[in-house]
């Protein structure tokens, strides 16, 4: 976006933040049940007042029916939704006052952009000069003033769901759902609709639960990132945490990448692998064939004669250059190193890669 | 034109099997239409309108259409709109309830229901509607279950809810203005099939349109030949008139234009 609009968002987004700001939101052991799968086991979230939350996780982790039960789309087995402290379990959808983009493009057809983004104000029985004055100035936010006029059909997927996303503000939501807004989109407008979401979110200070199963996404945009399983909340945590500091294997793999070595476990909490014994990191396993879960940026490699790794692959990826690694027994690694160091990683070099002295997380080993 | 036909030979020359086709086509549906027209003369048409009985059989059958398409769409728009959102899996179903009236002669439908039907109903027009609604099912299903698919319903209706919009917000205000052309359709066939009905109305003995053009023939057969020919050119006027209106409503919304059973979506300029 130009930085005249982001100069516009600016000057409008703190006029109209005042009363919006401040809305709560929690999820309180949500179960639900579809026949025999359970969508959601006993899920609970606290989302503080302006924040944005992303719920990531694998399809059919629970996420979105998670979101839909806050929107007022779908119904808990059992627990509750507070939104501000009140349980909102029995208030309908329309009444809610949540602003929802989705997946798949939801402009009503028969409206024009302007029209679509005045449809929530219009049905809040704003009059036709105020509704008409905020869904342009909505519009302009988002950076389609230009485009009011065009149809669904006449506009791209990315401004679809940028109308869609004004549409969804111009309620002034309680809480903004974010169901997948930009898969749908290919990569490069959906690297700046990503941004714009972001910058308009933390000027209106909206509170936004943002459903996504893209990490990258999810890693970029909200102050905190949900990583779901099978209805399960893994673990809930600022993104760097989330990197740095995973709670659970499962965690550790679908956010980023992650070696797995195999290791075996001594006493005292201590796991043995490449060579070095290093404490274990959280709760040790009871299970004894264990594999040591190590980022590619945590393990260290030096170039030395009968090493224990054959390098194989060489990506550069900038300022890092990710180097596979072959180590005896059959595993594969995968080794950033900085790119001016790589020089000499040439395929067919002989490598000593080793654990580094920091604790490691390991979990039960994974039968391929 | 000739620059035009000129230019169009050279890109794709049109194989003569084509042009046999189209003729003969032409053949067949115009011949009888010249030939009757030759038969009635163009006097006959100055005196079909002041026949006996030539105003109140049209105005009967301009009711019927009016009264079967309301009840038409009043039944079908709710059900369709329902089972698509609601109960998916009962679609098939009902596609295979909607084909009956088909599939069942008509004369079979009269009957059974002259049989049954209290007297009191066998005496208004409004025996015949119901009848001509049973008949016209398949096609308003059809029709509207063709629009509705071309819309991605179940996001629209809850984008609309959750903007703050009512169950009847929604129909009137979203649903109902992105249907336009299904519903266009659908009054389209329904109107065509009423205009036309003879088996039915003249076993139940009401003096349709098509029923009195029969009747007149056995006294004055020039003028009922003009009669048919006057009432093919109204119907054909009043489906060119709605089919237009539907597609020029819709092109300005990327709806697409009026056809029978499909409702086809403009694609979206890419991303």
């Amino acid at each position: 976006m130009t930085t005249n609009t982001t100069s516009n968002v600016a000057a409008d987004g703190t006029r109209q933040t005042a009363g919006i700001r401040g809305t709560s939101v929690v999820l309180q052991n949500l179960n639900r049940t579809f026949g025999s799968t359970r969508a959601l086991d006993g899920l609970s979230i606290e989302i503080a007042p302006g924040e944005l939350v992303a719920l990531l996780g694998p399809s059919g982790c629970g996420k979105t029916t998670a979101l839909r039960i806050l929107a007022g789309f779908e119904t808990a087995d059992t627990g509750s939704v507070l939104v501000d402290g009140k349980d909102i379990s029995s208030v309908p959808a329309a009444k809610r006052d949540m602003g929802m983009v989705f997946q798949g493009y939801s402009l009503f057809p028969n409206m024009s952009a302007l029209d679509n983004v005045a449809f929530g104000l219009r049905m809040r029985k704003v009059a036709a000069g105020g509704r008409r004055k905020r869904a342009s100035d909505l519009l302009d936010m988002v950076g389609l003033a230009a485009q009011a006029r065009q149809y669904a059909h006449q506009l791209s997927g990315g401004q679809q769901q940028r109308v869609a996303l004004a549409r969804a503000l111009a309620i002034e939501p309680r809480v903004l759902l974010l169901d997948e807004p930009l898969s749908a989109l290919d990569a490069k407008v959906r690297l700046q609709l990503r941004e714009q979401i972001r910058t308009l979110q933390q000027r209106l200070g909206t509170t936004t639960l943002f459903v996504t199963h893209d990490q990258e996404e999810a890693l970029s945009m909200a102050d905190r990132v949900g990583v779901m399983q099978q209805g399960k909340l893994e673990q809930i945590a600022a993104p760097d945490e989330l990197y740095t500091d995973p709670a659970t294997a499962f965690v550790a793999e679908f956010v980023g990448v992650m070696n797995r070595i195999p290791g075996e476990l001594q006493a005292g909490g201590r796991v043995s692998a490449l060579g070095s014994t290093v404490p274990v990191r959280g709760q040790s396993p009871e299970e004894t064939p264990v594999d040591v879960l190590v980022r590619p940026e945590g393990l260290t490699m030096q170039v030395v004669e009968n090493g224990n790794g054959i390098v194989t692959t060489r990506t550069f990826l900038g300022s890092v250059t990710r180097v596979g690694v072959q180590l005896s027994g059959d595993v594969a690694v995968q080794v950033d190193k900085p790119s001016s160091e790589a020089a000499a990683l040439a395929p067919g070099a002989s490598v000593s890669v080793s654990l580094p002295a920091q604790p490691v997380l390991v979990a039960p080993r994974q039968t391929p | 034109m000739a620059a035009i036909t000129g230019a169009r030979r050279r890109r794709e020359p049109l194989p003569v099997w084509r042009w046999v086709v189209l003729i003969l086509a032409a053949v067949f549906f115009l011949l009888p239409l010249i030939v009757a027209l030759r038969f009635a003369g163009l006097k006959a048409f100055g005196s079909v309108v002041s026949q006996s009985g030539f105003t109140s059989s049209l105005g009967l059958s301009v009711r019927l259409a009016v009264i079967t398409t309301v009840i038409t769409i009043a039944l079908m728009l709710p059900t369709t709109v329902y089972v698509h959102l609601r109960l998916p899996g009962l679609r098939r179903l009902l596609e295979g309830i909607t084909i009956l009236p088909i599939v069942i002669p008509p004369v079979v439908l009269i009957v059974g229901v002259l049989q049954i039907a209290p007297g009191s109903l066998k005496s208004t027009s409004y025996l015949l509607a119901l009848e001509y609604v049973v008949l016209a099912m398949p096609f308003a299903y059809r029709a509207i279950d063709a629009g509705l698919r071309a819309l991605d319903l179940k996001t629209i209706v809850e984008a609309s809810s959750s903007l703050g919009a009512s169950w009847s917000s929604t129909l009137l205000r979203v649903l109902l203005p992105n249907l336009t052309t299904a519903l266009l359709s659908a009054v389209v066939l329904t109107v065509a099939l009423v205009l036309g009905e003879y088996t039915m109305a003249s076993l139940a003995l009401y003096q349709t349109f098509p029923v009195w053009i029969y009747v007149n023939s056995q006294t004055s057969g020039q003028v009922s030949v003009a009669a048919s020919l006057l009432s093919l050119f109204v119907t054909w006027l009043f489906l060119m008139a709605i089919t237009m209106a539907g597609t020029r409503r819709s092109r300005k919304t990327g709806g697409g234009s009026v056809t029978l059973f499909t409702v086809a979506r403009q694609e979206t300029r890419g991303n």
